[in-house]
């Protein structure tokens, strides 16, 4: 600070305290909903403060034993959405870093073919081949497994060149060090890049995770079968602005859910994600 | 660069890459390619015969005003989520970097809706403002304006903005408090002494040297507002009321998936493949050199 203005200084504070009031508002609005009964919902305005309802809603939406969903329960969407985004975030990790040290590490014919095929799968998100992309699943027969869920996400253009990029600046003398010491790639790969890259694996893993427990599309073509949607695609279906029926207490309870755990990763592991975030969007 | 020290390994550099290769060429190459080339057939209504008709499916769908109304819909969507994302975004940064105490918890509550899925960033907005049970509607009834986003398709539109803006803001805020942290603290000092106040500078030093930042995420927030919120619009509006909410993404999907319309589907996810490669050309053909300062 250049000037000592506290009045600037006070106003810098009130700013921001307005802007958490709007960014944390619609999060805040959820939660409260979900501590009501269904019939203070339905009468607009919502009180301000948590109601009394907090644990009979989040009880019964746990263990109320009534599938919301064609007969699913939270607990299966929640451990669907886990899997989802624990697989794709390790899955994608794992391969990337293999192909960045293919790349990196070795000199072989194609080497910059096979670093480019990597490269324009950033051009090709789901989106511009929904169809095609979606008879694939069909003829493969992965339409409502894990696999279909997780498998084509895997491939990662973004986690690749993040590994590459920080490959390239450990220093050739490591390699050669490493070579003398008769160390085969096995053993380099093991022993010495692994533990190099923690940081960078902590960090992309928080963005991953992320990536995959808010994926919306990708899920919604590859399942039919309630019993593996994810929580979010699940969410989609219990709201009906126009059934009278809708049980709002439990879909606010079921919302809240959906969005606390990756809430928390990013809450809690914040040093990694915002390191991920500034670095894998080179 | 000096020539990298390598392993002298032929077969394994090629079971490394396998994994990664093999997936995108199954879910990526593949599936691209069927779309390249069912963009150039028709097939008859029954599904008996498809002929090449080479780009006759894309005249046909640029010349479709639906098709059109979709672009716009877009367009509009994507300048009015980035400007306001960004603009608040940019406002939170310049005023966390005044602070002095508390910016870590600033922090802590401005990055939550990063990790929202934009369905549910959408759906969060939909519960507040549902002319049903929302409370904003009811307060903005009350006030005796005729709220109805799902009857109204500007105010649909309006809904869909704020939520994708809303969802959007964390990322933006974390990428100008890093920008604003790179700008060199002696320039700004220098300014001062010069006798520039704080707005001037913000305008005359900060903002300029924010430009990188700035460029690197309208393009990033762009990408974002043309395909990412897929969600949002599937789950709040349906691309409804009437098309006034239809982007197109969500016109892809619902020619292809739900209308059955190949040809015209796979035209459309053809041109859009095209924006992509153009966004993503734009973004490291002039943004990789993002930080070229502190």
């Amino acid at each position: 600070m250049i000037e000592n203005a506290p009045i600037r200084r006070l106003i810098a504070h009130l700013v921001l305290v307005l802007g958490i009031l709007v960014v944390a508002f619609p999060i805040y609005y959820t939660f409260v909903a979900s501590t009501h009964t269904l019939q203070t919902i339905l009468r607009p305005p919502l009180p301000l403060l948590p109601g009394k309802e907090f644990f009979t809603n989040y009880w019964q939406a746990l263990f109320g034993g009534i599938g919301r969903i064609g007969g699913v329960g939270v607990d299966r969407l929640l451990l669907n959405t886990t899997i989802v985004a624990l697989a794709v975030a390790v899955g994608k990790i794992c391969i990337s870093i293999l192909s960045a040290y293919a790349i990196v590490f070795f000199k072989f014919p194609f080497r910059m073919t096979a670093f480019w095929l990597i490269f324009i799968t950033l051009m090709l998100p789901v989106e511009v081949r929904i169809l095609p992309t979606y008879k694939v699943m069909v003829d493969l027969g992965l339409i409502d497994t894990y696999t279909g869920l997780t498998l084509p996400l895997m491939a990662s253009a973004t986690a690749t060149l993040l590994f590459r990029q920080f490959f390239l600046t450990i220093p050739g003398e490591l390699v050669e060090a490493a070579r003398v010491d008769g160390a085969g790639p096995w053993r380099f790969f093991k022993d010495i890049l692994l533990p190099l890259s923690r940081t960078n694996i902590a960090a992309l893993f928080v963005i991953l995770f992320i990536y995959g427990w808010t994926q919306y599309l990708w899920p919604l073509l590859v399942t039919n079968d309630n019993q593996m949607n994810t929580i979010v695609i699940a969410l989609r279906k219990m709201i009906s602005f126009a059934d009278a029926d809708t049980e709002w207490h439990l879909v606010m309870v079921t919302c809240v859910l959906a969005i606390l755990p990756p809430i928390l990763v990013v809450v809690l592991m914040q040093r990694w994600f915002v390191k991920g975030l500034v670095e894998s969007e080179k | 660069m000096s020539p990298r020290v390598t392993f002298p390994n032929k077969v394994l550099p090629y079971l490394l890459l396998a994994p990664q290769l093999a997936i995108t060429l199954v879910f990526f190459y593949w599936p691209a390619s069927q779309a390249l080339y069912q963009s150039m057939l028709r097939e008859d209504p029954f599904g008996l015969s498809t002929k090449f008709v080479w780009f006759q499916n894309f005249a046909k769908v640029l010349r479709d005003p639906n098709y059109l109304n979709s672009l716009n819909v877009t367009l509009i969507f994507a300048v009015a989520t980035a400007v306001i994302s960004m603009g608040v975004a940019l406002v939170l940064a310049v005023m966390a970097d005044r602070v002095v105490r508390g910016r870590g918890v600033y922090r802590t509550l401005l990055i939550w809706p990063y990790a929202v899925a934009p369905a549910i960033a959408g759906m969060l907005w939909l519960f507040m403002f549902n002319p049903t049970m929302g409370s904003f509607a009811y307060i903005l009834r009350a006030t005796g304006y005729n709220w109805d986003p799902l009857l109204n398709g500007n105010q649909a539109m309006v809904l869909l903005v704020s939520a994708a803006a809303w969802k959007q803001i964390s990322y933006n805020f974390l990428f100008f408090v890093a920008g604003l942290q790179a700008i060199p603290k002696s320039l700004i000092e220098a300014a001062a002494i010069d006798g520039a106040g704080p707005t001037k500078r913000f305008w005359t030093i900060v903002f300029p040297l924010l430009a990188p930042t700035t460029f690197f995420l309208l393009v990033i927030n762009t990408v974002y507002a043309f395909f990412d919120t897929f969600g949002i619009v599937h789950a709040v509006t349906g691309g409804g009321p009437g098309k006034a909410t239809e982007t197109l993404v969500y016109k892809v999907y619902s020619d292809g998936f739900v209308n059955l319309i190949l040809g015209d589907s796979a035209a459309q996810s053809v041109i859009l493949m095209v924006i992509v490669i153009a966004l993503t050309a734009v973004q490291f053909r002039y943004v990789e050199r993002r930080v070229h300062y502190g």
